[in-house]
C-alpha cells in the first residue's frame, strides 16, 4: 500500500510538518505550545526514518524510530516537569520571561 | 658494638623529648641532670664503639649501618644510614664529651632561669642534630643534621628572644647560614647528576677512580667551601658568629666554638678525595681563605673589649687555621686543631661565663681586672686555657697549630708567613684579654656606675646588686660549674698527646695517634709532604712557632700589663674593617634598590602580563556574554540558521547528493 504511494510523498508530508513545527517554535512564545512543535518536529524526522526504512528495506531505520520516540518521551517528562514548576511560582509565564539565565 | 651507633643521636633525642614532655615538671636543675646525663651516655657508646673499632684491622673500620630508605625516588636512592669510620666515631667522641661537660656547666649558669628546662630542650636537640651530621652516610642526611645545628643555633642565640640585640643575632645567623646552605645544596644536586647518589661511599671512590671529572669535582668541592664558609664562620660570611655571641655562654661555647662551627671543616674532610680530585687552584683557595680569615679575625679579636666578642673572633680566626690545614692538605692536622681547639675554646667561654656570672652579668673587659683573687679556680683554668691557645708548649694548642704551620709552608711559603703572624696575634689578644681580666687593679669599683646602684642611706653599707656596678664583689661559681672547668682544662693541657709529632725523643709508639687512626679515611686527600724542606727542618719551625707564641705573649704583657707602650687599638680593628658596616650599607643603599628595581620589574613586567592576560580574557568574555540573551527562540532560530548554512554549504560548495 505504502509501496503504491511511493516515499516522495511521505517525504514532502515529513518535510511540511518539520517546517511548521520549526516556524512555530520560532514564533509561539506559550512554553506548551513550543513543546508541541517539537514533537511535531520529532515526529516529522520519524516519519522519514520510517519511510525510508520501507522503500530500503532496512530495519534500522525503524529501530531508530523507537529511540526517538523514548528520547521524546524522557525529553517531554523533564521539560513538562520544570515548566510545572515554573508556572506555580508565576503564573501566566511566556518563554521570553523565562530569560534570567542570560549573561 | 658499631650496630649500635643509632644509640649515639638516640640518646640526646630522648632527653628531648623527656624534657619535651616532662620539662616543667622536672624543672631547676632536674632536666638540666637528664640532658646531661643523655649526652654522657652518648659519650659512653661512642667510646664503646671506637674500641670495638681499635680491636679490628684497620682496613675493617669502616661499616655503614643502614636504618630505613628514606627517598626511594626513582634512581635517586638515599638511605638514612649512618658512616661508621674512624672519622665520625672521632668527631662523636670529642662532640659529646665537650657538649657534656658544657651541659653540666649550664646547669650552674642558667641556674634560675625562667626558660631554664627549655634551655636544655634545645640543647640535647642540637647534640642529636650535630652528632647526625657527623654521622651522616650521604650529604642528605648530614645536611639534615647541618639544618638541625642551624635551627638550634638560630633558638639559642635569640634565647633571651625579648631583648632585642638578641632576636636580631638570630635572624643574621639564620639568614647568613642560609647562604650557606644553598651552597651545599647545590653540591648535593651536582654529585646527584654527575655520580648519581648522594653517598660518602660512591662520591668518594668516584673520585678516587677518577670517574668523577676534575671540573665537577672543582665545581662540587667549591660549592661546599660555600657552606663551610657559612656554617664554619668564614669570609666573607662570617659576620653572623661575633653577633651570635648574643645567645647565653654555654650555648657560645657548645655550638659557636667547639661543635658546630667546625662542621664545615668536617664536610671538608669528608669529602677529601674531592677536593683532591679537583683543580689545583681549588684547595689553594680553601687555603687562602683559611689564611685570610685567620689573619683578619685575630686582627679584629685586638682591639675587642667584650670579654665574649674576643673569644667569638679568636673562633673565626681558629677555624681559618682549621681551613689553611684542609687547602694544604693536611686533614690530620685540621681534625686535630678541631679536637684540641674544641677543647680549649670551650674551656675558655665556660671561663667567660664563669666571670660573667661571677661578676654580675658584667661582659665589658674594661670593667673587670685582678679577678685572679676572688676567682683562683675560673682564672687558674682560664690561664691554661690562654697558654693552649697561644700556642705556649707543651699544651695542645701548641702540638696542632704546629701541625698546620708545616704544612702551610710545604705548601707555600707566604702561607707560612701569614700563619705565623697569626699565631703572634692570638698570643698577643689572649694575653690582653688574661691581664685585662685577671690581672692589673681591680677596675669594677673604680668605673663603678653610681646611677645604676640602688641608693644607700648615709653611711649604711650599699646594697649587693645584679646588674649594677655598684660596689659588689666577684665571687667564684658553684663546683658545677668549675669542676667542667678543671676537666676542660685537663683536655686544654693534655689535648695534644693524641697526636704529638715525632720530636724531642718521644717514642714511635706514643706519636701520630690520630694521623694512624683517621689513616683509611684521609688517605686519598692527605698531602704527602715528605722530602719538602719543612718536613726536614721541623726544629726550625717549632722554634719559629714557640717564639711567635713568646713574642705575642711577652709584648702584650709589656703593653698592658708594664704599661711601657701605649695600647694600639685603632677604630678600624675596634669596629671589625668597617666590614658589618659595609655590609649594611650595600644591602641599605644598592643592595635595596636593585631588590626595588626587581620588585618594581616583578609588579610592573611579570604582574601585568599576569593581569594583561586576565583582564583580556574578561574583556572578550565580556563581549562574547551578550549572545546569551535567555531567550530560547532566538536560540532556536540560530540553530535553524546553522543547520540551514550547514546544509547550504555541504550541497552547494562541496556538492553532496
Amino acid at each position: 500500500m505504502i509501496a503504491a504511494i511511493g516515499a516522495t510523498s511521505y517525504l514532502l508530508l515529513a518535510a511540511a510538518l518539520f517546517s511548521i513545527g520549526a516556524f512555530g517554535l520560532l514564533v509561539r512564545r506559550n512554553p506548551l505550545i513550543m513543546f508541541m512543535c517539537i514533537e511535531l518536529m520529532l515526529n516529522a524526522a520519524n516519519l522519514t526514518f520510517v519511510a525510508l526504512a520501507t522503500q530500503l528495506d532496512d530495519i534500522n531505520g525503524q529501530t531508530a524510530v523507537f529511540f526517538v520516540m523514548v528520547v521524546a518521551a524522557a525529553e517531554v517528562v523533564v521539560g513538562l516537569g520544570i515548566l510545572v514548576s515554573i508556572l506555580r511560582r508565576r503564573p501566566g509565564a511566556t518563554a521570553d520571561d523565562l530569560a534570567e539565565l542570560k549573561g | 658494638m658499631a650496630d649500635l651507633v643509632w644509640l649515639i643521636p638516640a640518646f640526646p633525642l630522648a632527653g628531648f623529648f623527656l624534657i619535651l614532655l616532662f620539662g616543667r615538671r622536672l624543672g631547676d636543675p632536674k632536666s638540666g641532670y637528664l640532658a646531661t646525663a643523655m649526652v654522657f651516655a652518648s659519650f659512653a657508646v661512642a667510646a664503646g664503639i671506637y674500641f670495638d673499632l681499635l680491636s679490628r684491622p684497620e682496613e675493617e673500620r669502616q661499616t655503614v649501618v643502614t636504618l630505613f630508605s628514606w627517598v626511594p625516588v626513582g634512581t635517586l636512592q638515599v638511605d638514612l644510614a649512618f658512616l661508621v669510620d674512624p672519622l665520625s666515631i672521632a668527631m662523636c667522641l670529642f662532640v659529646t664529651f665537650i657538649a657534656g661537660w658544657i651541659h653540666m656547666f649550664a646547669v650552674g649558669y642558667m641556674h634560675g632561669d625562667p626558660k631554664f628546662s627549655k634551655f636544655f630542650l634545645y640543647l640535647n636537640l642540637f647534640v642529636f642534630s650535630m652528632t647526625i651530621l657527623v654521622l651522616g652516610e650521604n650529604l642528605l642526611v648530614t645536611f639534615l643534621g647541618w639544618e638541625g645545628v642551624g635551627t638550634c643555633s638560630y633558638l639559642l642565640i635569640a634565647f633571651w628572644h625579648t631583648r632585642e640585640s638578641a632576636a636580631t643575632a638570630g635572624k643574621k645567623a639564620f639568614v647568613t647560614n642560609r647562604v650557606g646552605d644553598w651552597g651545599v645544596m647545590l653540591a648535593m644536586f651536582l654529585a646527584f647528576s654527575a655520580v648519581g647518589s648522594l653517598s660518602y661511599t660512591v662520591i668518594n671512590e668516584s673520585a678516587e677512580t677518577g670517574e668523577l671529572a676534575a671540573s665537577t669535582a672543582s665545581a662540587i668541592a667549591l660549592l661546599l667551601l660555600i657552606g663551610a664558609a657559612g656554617k664554619s664562620a668564614q669570609l666573607p660570611l662570617y659576620v653572623w658568629l661575633p653577633d651570635a655571641m648574643e645567645g647565653p655562654t654555654p650555648v657560645s661555647a657548645l655550638i659557636h666554638a667547639a661543635t658546630m662551627v667546625t662542621g664545615g671543616v668536617f664536610l671538608l674532610t669528608r669529602i677529601n678525595p674531592v677536593i683532591a680530585a679537583s683543580y689545583d687552584w681549588v684547595p689553594t683557595t680553601i687555603a687562602w681563605v683559611g689564611a685570610i680569615t685567620a689573619l683578619f679575625a685575630a686582627t679584629i679579636a685586638l682591639a675587642q673589649n667584650d670579654i665574649k666578642k674576643v673569644l667569638a673572633y679568636s673562633t673565626v680566626s681558629q677555624i681559618g687555621y682549621m681551613m689553611l690545614a684542609v687547602g694544604t692538605g693536611g686533614y690530620v692536622a685540621a681534625i686535630f686543631h678541631m679536637v684540641t681547639h674544641a677543647g680549649f675554646k670551650a674551656l675558655l667561654f665556660l671561663g667567660a661565663g664563669s666571670v660573667i656570672h661571677g661578676m654580675h652579668e658584667e661582659q665589658d673587659m674594661r670593667f673587670m681586672g685582678a679577678l685572679r683573687k676572688f676567682m683562683p679556680i675560673t682564672a687558674g683554668t682560664f690561664i691554661i686555657g690562654w697558654l693552649a691557645i697561644a700556642g705556649v708548649p707543651p699544651f695542645s694548642g701548641f702540638w696542632s697549630k704546629d701541625e698546620i704551620l708545616l704544612f702551610s709552608l710545604a705548601e707555600s711559603p707566604a702561607l707560612y708567613a701569614v700563619g705565623i703572624i697569626t699565631a703572634i696575634l692570638t698570643a698577643f689578644y689572649m694575653t690582653r684579654q688574661v691581664i685585662m681580666v685577671f690581672f692589673g687593679e681591680a677596675r669594677w669599683t673604680s668605673l663603678a656606675n653610681a646611677e645604676e646602684a640602688p641608693e644607700v642611706a648615709e653611711g649604711e653599707p650599699p646594697v649587693e646588686t645584679h646588674n649594677a656596678h655598684g660596689e659588689f664583689k666577684p665571687h667564684e661559681s658553684p663546683p658545677i660549674m668549675w669542676i667542667p672547668l678543671v676537666a676542660l682544662a685537663g683536655v686544654a693541657a693534655l689535648g695534644g698527646l693524641i697526636n704529638v709529632p715525632k720530636l724531642f725523643g718521644i717514642p714511635g709508639g706514643v706519636a701520630y695517634k690520630l694521623e694512624e687512626w683517621l689513616h683509611p679515611v684521609i688517605e686519598f686527600g692527605e698531602a704527602d709532604i715528605t722530602g719538602t724542606w719543612a718536613y726536614d727542618n721541623k726544629y726550625i719551625l717549632v722554634a719559629i712557632a714557640v717564639a711567635a707564641a713568646l713574642i705575642g705573649v711577652a709584648l702584650a704583657w709589656v703593653v698592658y700589663e708594664k704599661k711601657r707602650i701605649k695600647p694600639w687599638e685603632p677604630n678600624l680593628f675596634a669596629n671589625g674593617w668597617y666590614y658589618d658596616a659595609a655590609i649594611s650599607w650595600f644591602m641599605g643603599k644598592p643592595g635595596r634598590e636593585g631588590f626595588q628595581a626587581v620588585t618594581d620589574f616583578d609588579a610592573k613586567i611579570v604582574d601585568g602580563a599576569v593581569n594583561g592576560v586576565g583582564v583580556a580574557v574578561k574583556a572578550t568574555a565580556t563581549e562574547a556574554r551578550k549572545g546569551q540573551t535567555g531567550y530560547v527562540r532566538q536560540y532556536a532560530g540560530i540553530i535553524g540558521i546553522g543547520v540551514v548554512l550547514l546544509l547550504g554549504w555541504f550541497v552547494v560548495i562541496r556538492g553532496i547528493l
